[in-house]
């Protein structure tokens, strides 16, 4: 039933685009078979590069996210300043769009001249997706640490475990499972956002198909860049789904494992 | 010398003064109950005590040395403590095993073959030899409390406190518990326990304390204190006590 409504309605839509009078236009412009393979290899080749900015930028995005959280739950006022300086980061670059911290890391950083700044759109795009992403992220291992019972804090501790000993063994072991369908939600979210380096120059798929489209005014590879795009983000989609779904059942059955 | 003693310990959580003056001397091979109505301080001063908590003044003495002297490494006095609390106790990522061979492994760095045979020791020992391997949530609430009195007793520690270990469990799991404690008291553990459960307090400990009003009001053996009480206010609370049928 809820495929058969789901296939009529996805008919009743072709038609009445395939039907409309700019079709013809709009098919050759936007999804024209030639144009698609033409530019196809270039696109490829750029999507590389949001992969490498993907991985490296992901895997920074832990180390950096975990280590802000870990900042942010210090107590004590000894570690006063290390906690604040750790909320300012967060507060800034959560509430500031990425475009304008690619622009100002990407534009701003080169322009100051200084020895040994690297001055690579790539290395630039990528600290700062860093730089915002690590900020989500960190809200989200904070919000995983604090969902740990107090119990389990003073239990570790009562066994003569260290601040860290505990932290390492028994608080953040129980929050990444909390926030594992949080994380994989920003990942699927990160895998979209590295196309926007293209902005610095950095020779991505989209800055490829921009290129393409530069030379040929055919739009087809804007759509070839955004459809691999989403074949990249599908599987962490969909693993997400599983995860999340995993942990609402666990939940359910009221088991913590 | 008491192995563990108390010297006008204070404290208070911003306006509210919990704590204002208990003295407590806890010998070798002695068990102490803590009695007191709900939010009178027992937790709280347990946690004092295990140095959880910093208190606000006084002194917490282990084998006569002051551990809440600020030049002391509070972890290093933890592990020479056992504690026990209501609920939460067990790590729910870790099986059962592991959450008993953790402080010996990753405090006292003993090998872990070593702790892992005496962890499975001290499991025959509770009937639970053959959950080693199983999640704490695989287990009933008993279990996991008596699970949770082994971890702490495999550090092998000078002092055991056990804060309501039954409180949070259902009535036909108590005895179980009990009889474990019961056990450990037998084989000679100090133990201080704060504890509702006036019955059992009778039976096992040397020495009943009431705690009302942020001090040690009486103490005494446990005829005098629950039998025939000195302070009108001992006497209120254990005749709510005996109203609600837990003496
Ligand atoms: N971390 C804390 N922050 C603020 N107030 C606290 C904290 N811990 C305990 N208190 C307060 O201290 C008082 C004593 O609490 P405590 O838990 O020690 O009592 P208790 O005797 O153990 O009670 P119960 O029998 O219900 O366990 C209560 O008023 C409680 O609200
Ligand atoms: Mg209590």
């Amino acid at each position: 039933m809820a495929l058969a409504s789901t296939l009529l309605f996805a008919v009743v839509a072709w038609f009445a685009v395939t039907n409309s009078p700019g079709w013809p236009r709009v098919q050759a412009t936007f999804f024209s078979p030639s144009a698609a393979l033409e530019s196809l290899p270039d696109i490829a080749r750029g999507l590389l590069v949001n992969l490498q900015v993907l991985v490296v930028g992901g895997l920074l995005v832990l180390v950096v996210g975990l280590g802000t959280a870990a900042l942010r739950t210090l107590r004590g006022p000894a570690w006063a300043p290390l906690r604040i300086l750790a909320t300012v980061y967060v507060d800034l670059f959560r509430g500031m769009p990425l475009i304008i911290v690619l622009y100002l890391v990407g534009f701003g950083f080169p322009a100051l001249g200084l020895q040994g700044v690297p001055t690579s759109p790539f290395v630039l795009g990528t600290a700062a997706i860093v730089l915002v992403y690590s900020a989500y992220v960190a809200e989200v291992f904070r919000a995983g640490i604090e969902s740990v019972h107090p119990s389990q804090r003073a239990a570790a501790r009562s066994l003569g475990l260290t601040h860290r000993q505990t932290m390492r063994i028994v608080v953040l072991p129980q929050a990444l499972r909390t926030v594992t369908p949080a994380l994989l939600n920003d990942f699927v979210a990160l895998q979209k956002d590295v196309g926007l380096i293209s902005v610095l120059g950095a020779v991505d798929a989209v800055r490829s198909a921009q290129i393409q489209v530069g030379q040929t005014f055919n739009f087809t590879p804007y759509v070839v860049a955004g459809l691999l795009f989403v074949l990249l983000a599908v599987p962490s989609a969909r693993l997400a789904d599983a995860v999340t779904a995993r942990a609402r059942r666990r939940q359910q059955s009221g088991s913590l494992l | 010398m008491s192995v563990l003693e108390l010297r006008g310990i204070m404290k208070a959580f911003g306006e509210n003064v919990v704590l204002r003056g208990v003295d407590l001397a806890v010998d070798e091979h002695r068990v102490v109950a803590l009695i007191g109505g709900s939010g009178s301080g027992k937790s709280t001063l347990l946690r004092c005590a295990s140095l959880l908590e910093t208190v606000d003044d006084g002194q917490v003495l282990l084998d006569g040395e002051d551990v809440t002297d600020p030049r002391v490494d509070a972890d290093r006095v933890r592990r020479r403590m056992g504690v026990v609390f209501q609920a939460y106790n067990l790590f729910p990522h870790l099986s059962v095993l592991d959450n008993v061979t953790l402080a010996p492994t990753a405090v006292h760095g003993r090998p872990r073959a070593e702790a892992v045979e005496e962890a499975r020791g001290l499991l025959g020992r509770i009937g639970l030899a053959d959950k080693a391997l199983e999640y704490p949530d695989r287990l009933s609430g008993g279990q996991q409390q008596r699970v949770a009195i082994v971890r702490a007793l495999a550090v092998r520690p000078r002092v055991l406190l056990l804060d309501e270990v039954t409180s949070a469990l259902d009535p036909e799991l108590v005895g179980e518990v009990l009889a474990l404690v019961r056990e450990v008291a037998g084989q000679g553990m100090t133990i201080v326990m704060a504890t509702h459960e006036m019955g059992f307090a009778r039976q096992v400990a040397d020495t009943v304390a009431f705690l009302d009003g942020g001090v040690l009001l009486e103490s005494g053996p446990p005829g005098q204190v629950l039998g025939d009480p000195e302070h009108p206010r001992t006497r209120q609370f254990l005749a709510r006590v005996i109203d609600a049928g837990r003496l």
